[in-house]
């Protein structure tokens, strides 16, 4: 067998092979979108009656002095979480990320903030690292999967910087928005000092008045601090069914490359193959006519 | 009468969600409860508190809640709470394990603060699921 067509073989093989992986992992990535997707759904009605109930405590005390909805004169340093996935072979998914969280320190730094990473997600963690960049926190873990624990563990972290004296003035989320299987995009936000934003239309008339149990300080106390654990929840469902939907569009970008690689290879391959044919019977037929040729010379 | 629309919600799931004559829910004030046409009202919940809701003939559904709050306004009551489950879903024999544990390690260490949330946690699914604690 001649030699190009072994290495023609060989590498069909191997592109082969990897167009397996390429596909299992398309396929998972499939059936995650949908489990990260209902995940998605099951979270809306806390988030829902939080958002409520925070507006109608901020519309219910007409003078709000809490510490996390008072912005500072004088900012000094803001906290960037960054929200990035544990593996790759998602496409441009972390790389998008990691733009905007640059675009967002360049900012930052230009209104003269110090900016204090803190970041989520094996790949956003290395991408710190290689550059050695200070981060202010690690987690990891949990990219495809956030649990509420986890956004709860990141939600304290920030809190507890930005009320201590020397932390953190401002806090903003860098993470992937999901819109569609094929649309999601990079969102920039800023939670805290808090605005609180409505997830619908506000409903119609006066809001209701509330009482509180036991005052409106010590019911906003409680609830700040779980409306900001929300909104990281929700911010780390949203990068988790992203990041599925992402690596879905990488890995079946990249089976249909490996499909066309095949095919170009076999081509090549058959032409390698019948090349080699027609060379061994114009050797034969040549041979053939040249012992002819000698046994007519002898008569 | 009217009734009253409750949710029960936790933040990775909706839990339970129906209509009910009474709610009564552990505030940290003290127990409260909403019959229909009360007033607006934002409680903030106990760690480990049980709720009850009353729905007449069907008869009442028992929960543990951690933590969170009752809001109500226009007959919709909502409860948000950290973490919730239902009397009927409570695995009895890990609650009363959990409880043990708790209670063997605030022996251990009065200042344990983490076991005497987990203690009050486990008794609250305890009562949600009819055992006397």
């Amino acid at each position: 067998m001649g030699a190009q067509l072994r290495q023609l073989r060989r590498r069909i093989r191997s592109v082969r092979s990897t167009a397996k992986i390429t596909r299992a992992q398309e396929l998972i990535a499939s059936s995650r979108i949908v489990k990260a997707q209902q995940r998605m759904q099951a979270a809306v009605p806390y988030e829902r009656e939080i958002t409520r109930a925070v507006s109608a405590v901020l519309s219910n005390t007409s003078n709000i002095d809490h510490p996390l909805t008072v912005a500072k004169e004088q900012p000094a340093a803001a906290g960037v979480l960054i929200v990035t996935s544990d593996r790759g072979f998602a496409g441009g998914y972390n790389a998008n990320i990691l733009r905007e969280a640059e675009a967002l320190k360049a900012h930052l730094v230009e209104r003269g903030l110090t900016v204090k990473p803190y970041v989520v997600g094996r790949k956003g963690l290395t991408w710190h690292r290689f550059r050695g960049r200070e981060m202010f926190g690690e987690w990891d873990g949990f990219s495809d999967n956030p649990s509420y624990a986890n956004a709860k563990e990141i939600a304290d972290a920030l809190i507890e910087a930005f009320k201590a004296d020397n932390g953190i003035d401002e806090i903003h989320v860098v993470y992937t928005g999901f819109v569609s299987m094929l649309t999601q995009n990079v969102i920039v936000k800023r939670i805290l000092p808090l605005e609180v934003e409505e997830t619908e239309t506000p409903p119609e008339g006066i809001p209701p008045y509330y009482e509180f149990e036991p005052t409106a300080a010590d019911v906003l106390d409680s609830l700040l601090p779980r409306y900001i654990e929300s909104r990281i929840y929700n911010a780390l469902l949203q990068s988790a069914a992203s990041e599925h939907a992402a690596r879905r569009r990488a890995m079946k970008s990249a089976t249909d490359n490996a499909n066309e690689l095949i095919r170009v290879f076999t081509q090549q391959m058959n032409q390698a193959r019948q090349a080699e044919i027609t060379q061994e019977i114009s050797e034969i037929v040549g041979g053939a006519n040249a012992l002819a040729d000698a046994a007519a010379g002898k008569e | 009468m009217a009734k009253l629309r409750v949710g029960v919600v936790s933040p990775e799931r909706e839990i339970w969600t129906g209509e009910a004559d009474m709610v009564i829910a552990k505030t940290v004030d003290g127990e409260i409860g909403i019959m229909p046409n009360h007033a607006p009202v934002l409680g903030v919940l106990v760690e480990g508190g049980v709720l009850r809701v009353k729905r007449g003939d069907e008869g009442d559904l028992v929960a543990a809640v951690h933590g969170g709050f009752i809001s109500v306004a226009n007959n919709d009551v909502s409860i948000l709470a950290e973490a919730a489950e239902l009397g009927s879903e409570v695995d009895v024999a890990r609650a009363k394990d959990a409880l043990q544990r708790a209670q063997a390690s605030i022996e251990a260490d009065q200042e344990d603060m983490e076991a005497r949330l987990q203690a009050k946690r486990a008794a609250a699914r305890l009562r949600a699921a009819g055992e006397e604690v």
